[in-house]
């Protein structure tokens, strides 16, 4: 106590900066950088839960670069990135913009859009899941037979299982972007349009001049965002496949599903870190490009 | 007020006397399993029958959601926090026997020579050296569900007895609706839900192949009697086209639904299927071959002792690990969770045996072969996939079968080097 009275002030705000500060950090480092420290630690180790850790080397990461199931999951990781992120990004746009115009009903439909969003993705994924079954319970495929149509393999394909994962995947996530796109829409100042309106620009002169470059803070943000999370989607492709786990023949595994499978039915700890080491990796590597990229000149 | 003190300070010295009393007699032993209603009603009654028998001893009783069962046992007991007596997966055994987190069952209590004579022969997979390192109470099998109303329907009389005779009865009982969809099979299809056992240990010894070699290290089915079973059951779903895969979802809810004219399932789904209503349903000993071989898999659920347990709770242990693996028990555990005896002498009462339900699988565990699982959800998978090959790539019998084994066998290979 003696030497904190000695402090001056400007010394006594900073022991109280650091104390505070001290709260989140020492939560972050049990929580998060442990963690991840010594599971970089594991990928180097061979460890089955239940015996001792012991050291293997490169061994994990050597059976995972000759492993075609990995390569083959890494594609569908990357597939449902450039599939999920651009189509949602450009669908939420287009809602947001044309919203943002709408006056009648504006909060009660702004409101549906976000109730996807809100809902469990668990049970979101169920719900997608029948609605694809074949005949007699899927009801689009009961329709499409109602018409005499053949019917349309879904989940039970190698072609259209993977997109038939990332539509409901897409279409939850659709509500939160639409929001932050029309936050964005509405901090762009109107004197802009007013100008654009005198000087009698066109309407697709106004959006890839005026709308568009003003929304880049908005676009990198979501662009980041949702390329981590169709990086390391999930819960979608675990409960709509869970006969087959990433099937039909792991066209729609992605590599999170892979390191549950890896770590929780085959019980190697040591490889599945191996694998979660490569995701942290590519997601590292992904937003960096991401914001070089999109960063302001 | 000087009256309430000296009262209270009584009430605690009598409270503290008999809290030191109670610990040095009354020991209390821990006991883990997942939670599935009727194992744990079962469980309950069966504490209560040995705390009566044993009033010095308790056990509390601990339960998991199944998904998370394993990897919360897998994390408790190395870290000394879990059950002193657990349920496992008898597949799972190996892993605790070599981490040293399971202990050896005493000779004196269970001789070996006796849990020989007594038990099922598959129970044998327990013993490492001369001892034992775990039990059953319970064992399951598999056998054929069918459709009373559905077979009523097609005019049949009853379940078919052979492979030949299942084709011809599901043919009968498959149905289409106007646009040529499936509406009803004539029994359900799936490598992820039983019929991988099916194949594994029924099918492919039918036609007169044996599954493994060397203790289950080693992959036997890429010969013709694994080419023969294959193309008998993907012909049910390719050639006959008595059944789809992924028709209702998943094979016993077709079956649940009333979709579905034929199920092979396990013995553990009896319970379910009681729950559900208007469903008219019996059980037949799954079909034999055309020169009358049968066969079965069965698995069990084994309780052990872990390392945790020691002194006055291993004794406790101990007791309670006899108790669970009576006569007795057995018989509570067939009627309240409808799985069976692990021991002849319980299982083939003449009750029992001639139970129109329990009877077929009481009859598949004389014959029943248990597979010796690595990693039983990668074995499954290269069965699953075999099938998907050549349903969405028209890949060939010979060219999956191949391609199945070797994937079976690298993951043989990974576990045991």
């Amino acid at each position: 106590m003696g030497i904190y009275k000695r402090l001056s002030i400007s010394q006594k705000q900073i022991v109280w900066a650091w104390g505070l500060l001290a709260i989140p950090i020492v939560f972050y480092v049990v929580v998060r950088f442990y963690p991840t420290a010594n599971a970089i630690l594991l990928s180097f180790q061979e460890w089955n839960l239940l015996g001792s850790r012991n050291w293997t080397g490169f061994d994990n990461y050597v059976k995972l670069f000759s492993d075609p199931t990995f390569w083959k999951v890494f594609g569908n990781t990357f597939l449902y990135l450039i599939l999920g992120t651009p189509s949602s990004l450009l669908l939420a746009f287009v809602i947001a913009f044309h919203l943002d115009k709408l006056r009648f009903m504006h909060g009660t439909i702004r409101a549906l859009y976000f109730l996807p969003f809100m809902t469990s993705a668990v049970a979101m994924a169920w719900v997608w899941r029948w609605f694809y079954q074949p005949v007699p319970i899927g009801v689009f495929n009961n329709t499409l037979a109602t018409f005499g149509i053949p019917q349309i393999p879904f989940l039970n394909s190698t072609t259209f299982a993977l997109p038939s994962i990332l539509a409901p995947a897409i279409w939850a996530g659709l509500g939160f972007q639409v929001i932050i796109f029309m936050a964005g829409l509405r901090a762009i100042p109107q004197t802009y349009y007013e100008a654009a309106r005198i000087d009698g620009i066109s309407a697709w002169e106004t959006l890839t001049e005026i709308t568009i470059p003003l929304l880049k803070p908005t676009i990198v943000f979501l662009v980041v965002f949702s390329s981590i999370g169709f990086l390391r989607i999930f819960d979608q492709v675990f409960n709509m496949t869970t006969n087959d786990p990433g099937g039909p023949l792991n066209s729609t595994k992605p590599l999170v599903l892979m390191i549950y499978d890896t770590a929780f039915n085959s019980f190697d700890m040591g490889y599945a870190a191996a694998q979660t080491v490569v995701l942290f990796t590519v997601l590292l590597v992904v937003s960096l490009l991401q914001l070089r990229v999109m960063r302001d000149k | 007020m000087k009256q309430l003190k000296k009262w209270m300070l009584g009430a605690t010295t009598a409270a503290c006397a008999m809290y030191a009393a109670g610990s040095a007699q009354a020991v209390e032993i821990e006991y883990w399993q997942y939670f599935f209603e009727p194992r744990v009603k079962a469980m309950e009654t069966l504490i209560e029958n040995f705390e009566k028998a044993n009033p010095d001893i308790t056990v509390k009783m601990t339960h998991f959601p199944y998904a998370d069962y394993r990897t919360k046992v897998a994390a408790a007991i190395p870290a000394g926090q879990g059950p002193d007596v657990v349920q496992l997966f008898y597949g799972w055994l190996n892993d605790y026997v070599n981490a040293q987190l399971i202990q050896p069952l005493p000779n004196d209590v269970f001789p070996p020579a006796e849990i020989e004579a007594e038990f099922f022969p598959m129970v044998q997979a327990m013993k490492r050296g001369d001892q034992y390192m775990a039990l059953p109470t319970a064992v399951r099998s598999l056998a054929l569900f069918y459709n009373k109303r559905l077979f009523d329907k097609a005019g049949i009389d009853g379940p078919p007895k052979t492979l030949d005779e299942l084709v011809e009865t599901a043919k009968k009982l498959t149905q289409k609706d106007g646009a040529g969809n499936l509406s009803t099979v004539g029994i359900t299809t799936g490598m992820n839900a039983q019929d991988h056992h099916w194949f594994r240990e029924v099918l492919i010894r039918q036609f007169g192949g044996d599954p493994y070699m060397d203790n289950y290290k080693k992959v036997n089915y890429n010969t013709d009697a694994g080419k023969a079973a294959l193309k008998y059951y993907s012909d049910l779903e390719f050639t006959h086209k008595v059944t789809a895969a992924g028709f209702m979802d998943e094979p016993q809810a077709a079956f649940k639904a009333g979709r579905a004219g034929m199920h092979i399932d396990g013995s553990f789904r009896i319970g379910a299927l009681n729950k559900v209503r208007g469903l008219k349903w019996g059980v037949a000993e799954l079909p034999a071959a055309a020169d009358g071989t049968h066969s079965n898999y069965s698995s069990y659920w084994v309780n052990g002792i872990t390392s945790k347990a020691t002194d006055e709770k291993y004794d406790a242990a101990v007791k309670f690990m006899k108790y669970v693996t009576s006569d007795e028990a057995m018989q509570v555990w067939l009627n309240t969770v409808g799985e069976l005896p692990a021991k002849p002498s319980a299982a083939m009462t003449e009750a029992n045996a001639n139970h129109e339900v329990y009877g077929p699988f009481i009859k598949g565990l004389g014959y029943a072969k248990t597979t010796i699982f690595a990693n039983e959800s990668g074995q499954r998978q290269a069965l699953m996939d075999m099938v998907g090959r050549m349903r969405l790539q028209d890949q060939s019998v010979d060219g999956s079968l191949a391609q199945a084994a070797g994937e079976e066998q690298k993951i043989l290979d990974d576990y045991y080097n």
